[in-house]
């Protein structure tokens, strides 16, 4: 696949095996790092991007011209310090910022995949990543951190690679995706495969690509990872440009507009299909569907998490994190948990949030005192 | 950090056994827990209400859970802990009963502490000046305080017996934080600490 924008990357030549059985020849993992691997290489810290996320943390994004998405955590002299640490950040399978998706070419074809790409999983993400990090010959990570999709893979981390990390940080998520997280995915893809120019995902080729469709998507998700409340003060019902109604269908309100703007300005940078992939393995995920539960899962776990909420995050609520705190008391896991009082929704945890940014901080300063870094 | 730790934390910390597994429920700012950690190496967890205090606990490296004693306490499993520590905060509980049933349910012996109702200097100001007593321990007015569940020795000696709960030990203690004895405790101590368990 060829790039617009300067990235690292790895291919496996070796079939990449999936969940559903299915396999992945050539499978490519893309990924930035930031800071210096020191000579244990005790200091790597894995950061794992959201649903919409790329492997462009930090600095600034090559694709956007924009900071990185968590650029107000991770840096020189952040909380997330780039002269202390090493942090490694890829973008997920099924992704379209280099890692191997939906729009890559199958080898075996000479043509992109499409709807011929596997149907993948949060594990799968996870388990690309770990080659990633089994490349970089790293043993074990300092500490793995993502919010939202990004939380999610933490926890696969957690269950399924507890040996290959010391600390985990999930924030703004669960241990599996609920009814109505899944009921707003299905209307997000139902507007992307509405879309005459999706073409049962063949669109590849052609200068007509989803965008209405996937605008529309996008548009329903961010009122998802925002709240009433702030939806209220930020917008209220002002008007965007007249003093008057318009009395027709173009833009009134300032929220449409906004609403708008997320959507046209998302399409110049995301995939269809890999949107259709991704929430599909968000929708899959559930660690308590798993042998034994929820609390097998974390069995004979002895990592030190700490889990972050949002008051207001509707989307992935405290009480879900909650339920992972309560089956982790049965294991000998050191948890701390905050649940931070915002206003902000679900988004929270890529914002400015100082009391969050604080208690992290700490958390951190503890596991470099605890790992002796 | 050494020496700046309140001196009924400090003859609680003394009850405490080297590696123990130590649960402590309103672990406040953490200072309790990370001198047991660093002094007494015991495994530590905590569970606090105010998120001042979480982020200090979780800021000296402490694992500690944001939760509510009142209702958080029955997620936990049987026999978890080796202590459970529950200091100060038990006439702040809206199910005293409850709590102090899940501490010795979830650990091995429950370490309780509490400002003594029945002291003579509350007793005094109650009787000559008929208003809510107060004291550095009761600070609060009757309006906004957060205890609303006070108790003396003597009620809590009676609880203990009626519930079926053994009292291991006991420490009676005047206003200075210095051990009392038995004699007249419920008149004569400010404070006290217990050590319970299951019969």
């Amino acid at each position: 696949m060829k790039l617009k924008f300067e990235t690292q990357k790895i291919t496996y030549k070796d079939s990449f095996k999936l969940s559903s059985g299915r396999e992945i020849d050539s499978c490519e993992i893309a990924f930035q790092t930031y800071g210096q691997l020191n000579k244990e290489k005790s200091n790597a810290i894995m950061i794992c991007h959201a649903l919409t996320g790329d492997q462009f943390c930090s600095g600034i994004n090559p694709l956007t011209k924009k900071k990185g998405w968590w650029d107000i955590l991770i840096g020189p002299g952040k909380i997330i310090d780039t002269n202390i640490f090493f942090v490694i950040c890829s973008n997920v399978l099924g992704g379209c910022m280099g890692s191997t998706g939906p729009s890559t070419v199958n080898p075996k074809t000479g043509k992109q995949y499409g709807l011929n790409f596997p149907v993948i999983t949060i594990s799968d993400m996870v388990k690309l990543q770990v080659r990633l990090i089994d490349s970089l010959g790293i043993k074990k990570l300092f500490a793995v951190i993502g919010g939202s999709m990004g939380g999610m893979q933490t926890l696969e981390w957690a269950s399924r690679f507890e040996k290959k990390v010391n600390a985990v940080i999930p924030i703004a998520c669960s241990f599996r995706h609920s009814a109505q997280n899944i009921a707003f995915h299905e209307i997000g893809r139902q507007a992307i495969m509405a879309d005459t120019s999706w073409k049962s995902g063949n669109y590849y080729g052609s200068k007509q690509k989803p965008k209405r469709g996937l605008a529309v998507a996008r548009m329903i998700a961010h009122i998802t990872y925002l709240s009433e409340s702030a939806l209220q003060r930020k917008f209220g019902r002002n008007l965007q440009n007249s003093k008057n109604f318009s009395f027709n269908f173009i833009t009134d309100f300032q929220i449409e507009s906004y609403l708008k703007h997320q959507g046209s300005s998302f399409v110049e940078r995301f995939d269809s299909n890999s949107y259709l992939y991704i929430t599909k393995a968000m929708d899959y995920f559930d660690l308590s569907s798993r042998k034994g539960g929820l609390t097998n899962a974390f069995k004979n776990n002895n990592l030190s998490f700490c889990f972050f909420t949002f008051t207001s995050d509707w989307l992935f609520p405290t009480s879900e994190t909650k339920t992972i705190i309560k089956s982790l008391n049965t294991s000998n896991a050191k948890v701390s948990f905050v649940e931070v009082k915002s206003d902000k929704g679900h988004d929270a945890f890529l914002l400015d949030e100082p009391e969050f940014h604080e208690i992290l901080g700490g958390f951190i300063e503890g596991q470099i005192i605890k790992q002796g870094i | 950090m050494k020496n700046n730790l309140r001196k009924d934390l400090k003859l609680i910390s003394e009850l405490i056994n080297s590696n123990e597994k130590v649960l402590d429920i309103g672990c406040g700012d953490g200072n309790l827990l990370s001198h047991l950690m660093k002094i007494k190496k015991v495994e530590c967890r905590g569970i606090e209400l105010s998120q001042t205090g979480v982020n200090e606990c979780v800021k000296k490296g402490l694992s500690v859970i944001q939760g509510d004693a009142n209702f958080d306490l029955n997620d936990y499993p049987d026999h978890s802990f080796t202590t459970a520590i529950l200091s100060q905060t038990i006439h702040a509980m809206i199910y005293p009963d409850n709590v102090i049933e899940n501490l010795i349910r979830i650990a091995k012996r429950a370490i309780i502490s509490f400002p003594n109702f029945g002291y003579w200097k509350i007793r005094r100001d109650l009787f000559l000046s008929g208003l809510m007593p107060k004291n550095s321990a009761l600070p609060f007015e009757w309006y906004n305080t957060p205890n609303i569940h006070l108790c003396s020795i003597k009620d809590f000696t009676n609880f203990c017996d009626k519930k079926g709960i053994k009292i291991n030990e006991f420490l009676y203690l005047n206003e200075e934080g210095e051990n009392l004895g038995h004699l007249f405790n419920n008149f004569r101590a400010y404070q006290a600490i217990f050590c319970v368990s299951k019969k």
